[in-house]
């Protein structure tokens, strides 16, 4: 088949488009193809983000449509920071700002499941000004890991300096001024 | 003016750097950080006034310090460059096409290796991308850190204890990082074996797509492998398994490599060398032929059946055929059917002027 722009070369990319219900068969061949780059990066670039807005949208039942009509329909869940609401960042699978991460805290876990490979904590690098505090917690959760092994393993001598350490990490815990 | 540093080349300095393990198979190895800062909306939801606040208060922060980190940054602005200056920097991967068309107060911080670059109002506030040579994800990883840790010294990010790095799109949360590795195979597609390791590969958490990006086809039996899973692992086990991944990939691409030569070495050969001399003579050559005969001309290269061509050449000609650096050389707009003729004409040069 030749390609429906230049109607020189073999087409290679073929795709149907639908707009409204209207479908449009596309054939492009691979040079026209790049000549349309915009549209035709967008399309892909948009393709993620529809798979991921489907993804999203998973979460809310399917009888949600039919209920409302009969129920109260629920207060709309807003980013009151930014403005924006739960159904726009469904539609747009994007956060307006980093107050929506709280904004929407209830409705991300089975969203973060599906995308992360059920996974729903992070467990890499801690910055180190704005995580300078969890830094050290995490530092005390593997203190207290190690303490537990020493006690078990009867090594009360190495247990208690441990424990001295752990006392120190957590003095550094508290706001400043509360010391002594 | 500055620009004309980064667009007069194709090859960018840290491409030619001598660094680098497995260059016969591995072209280049990337991490990138999406990054945002508190108190500013994303950019996709922010106003004209927000994003150019951002801009100025990152560009000066991140151009004015006193200690500079990787040599002194250079910065872009996406509405002083033209609109085929920004295809340039697209096509040699230094910044995004979303960047280039669709950014508001979009700019990019280049340093003269161009191996760091630091996006500003791409989807998040900050991108930051490494670039290295040949495979080395470790060395990667820890620049990149390295470099983070500097970005982080003059602005506070947005990090959430349970949630790690906040980004704009969900798929990044948590490290905020995608490391990714360049790779030619071109014995397993042949062999058609690359498509048996894709299911395995995905269910690590890892994807495999064509080097421009999400969606984009696989030009030159050049593929790119990332990770998609951001939270829950950290970025050394990210990169770990990686390395796992990629290590594999080599000894199935060597081990397949052998075994055509080994079945049907004419073949290969004639293979080779017909595309070595269509690309030394041809007069009009689109985009999908010249890299297809380009990766096998690059096979032949690493397979020591030429011995007259430099190693990298795929790697340039693969950024200097591509519209953008054709239409510079060219000092201007060229309809499709002009760049093919241009394209042949310019790989022909080069065949002839890059002996080793």
């Amino acid at each position: 088949m030749l390609c429906q722009e230049c109607q020189q070369r073999q087409a290679s990319l073929h795709f149907t488009k639908i707009v409204n219900g209207q479908k449009t068969e596309v054939h492009l061949c691979e040079e026209c193809a790049r000549e349309k780059g915009e549209t035709i990066q967008g399309t892909n670039s948009y393709s993620i983000h529809d798979l991921l807005s489907g993804i999203l949208k998973f979460d809310k039942p399917l009888k949600d449509e039919a209920s409302t009509s009969y129920t109260k329909a629920p207060k709309p869940l807003v980013c009151d920071n930014c403005g924006l609401s739960y159904e726009r960042f469904v539609k747009t699978g994007r956060f307006g700002c980093t107050h929506c991460y709280e904004a929407f805290e209830t409705k991300l876990d089975p969203i973060f499941k599906k995308v992360h490979s059920g996974n729903l904590r992070h467990y890499g690098k801690i910055p180190k000004r704005s995580g300078a505090q969890m830094q050290v917690q995490r530092e005390i959760d593997e203190e207290r890991l190690k303490l537990k092994e020493s006690v078990a393993k009867e090594e009360f001598e190495k247990a208690a300096s441990i424990r001295d350490y752990i006392k120190e990490l957590e003095q550094q815990m508290k706001p400043k001024g509360e010391e002594g | 003016m500055s620009l004309e540093r980064f667009i007069s080349n194709a090859l960018s300095p840290w491409m030619k750097e001598e660094s680098g393990a497995e260059k016969d198979i591995v072209l280049s190895t990337r991490i990138r950080f999406a990054r945002n800062l508190n108190d500013y909306p994303f950019p996709i939801i922010s106003s004209e006034h927000s994003a150019e606040t951002l801009r100025s208060f990152v560009s000066k922060e991140l151009t004015e310090s006193s200690e500079s980190f990787a040599g002194s940054l250079e910065l872009l602005n996406m509405e002083d460059l033209s609109k085929n200056e920004k295809t340039m920097l697209v096509e040699k991967h230094l910044i995004s096409p979303h960047l280039a068309e669709r950014s508001t107060a979009g700019a990019v911080l280049l340093n003269e290796k161009e191996s760091v670059s630091l996006m500003v109002n791409e989807e998040d506030h900050l991108r930051i991308q490494c670039l290295f040579p040949g495979f080395q994800p470790e060395e990667g990883l820890r620049f990149a850190n390295e470099l983070d840790d500097w970005v982080e010294s003059k602005v506070t990010y947005a990090f959430d204890e349970k949630r790690g790095f906040l980004t704009s799109c969900p798929t990044n949360v948590g490290t905020g990082m995608r490391a990714s590795v360049m790779m030619h195979l071109p014995a397993l597609v042949m062999t058609k074996a690359l498509n048996r390791f894709l299911p395995a590969i995905n269910q690590l958490g890892f994807v495999v797509r064509g080097i421009y990006g999400e969606g984009s086809e696989a030009l030159g039996n050049l593929f790119q492998i990332s990770n998609q899973t951001t939270l829950g692992k950290s970025e050394e086990d990210i990169v770990e398994d990686l390395q796992g991944i990629v290590l594999q990939i080599i000894e199935q691409e060597h081990e397949a490599r052998r075994s055509v030569l080994k079945t049907s070495r004419i073949q290969i050969e004639d293979r080779i060398f017909r595309s070595y001399g269509i690309l030394s003579n041809s007069r009009i050559i689109e985009t999908k032929e010249a890299a297809k005969r380009l990766s096998d001309v690059k096979l032949g290269i690493d397979l020591d059946l030429i011995n007259d061509i430099k190693g990298n050449i795929l790697n340039e000609l693969m950024i200097l055929m591509q519209p953008g650096f054709l239409q510079q050389y060219a000092d201007q707009p060229l309809e499709a059917k002009e760049r093919d003729v241009r394209r042949a004409a310019l790989i022909r040069e080069r065949m002839k002027i890059e002996p080793r």
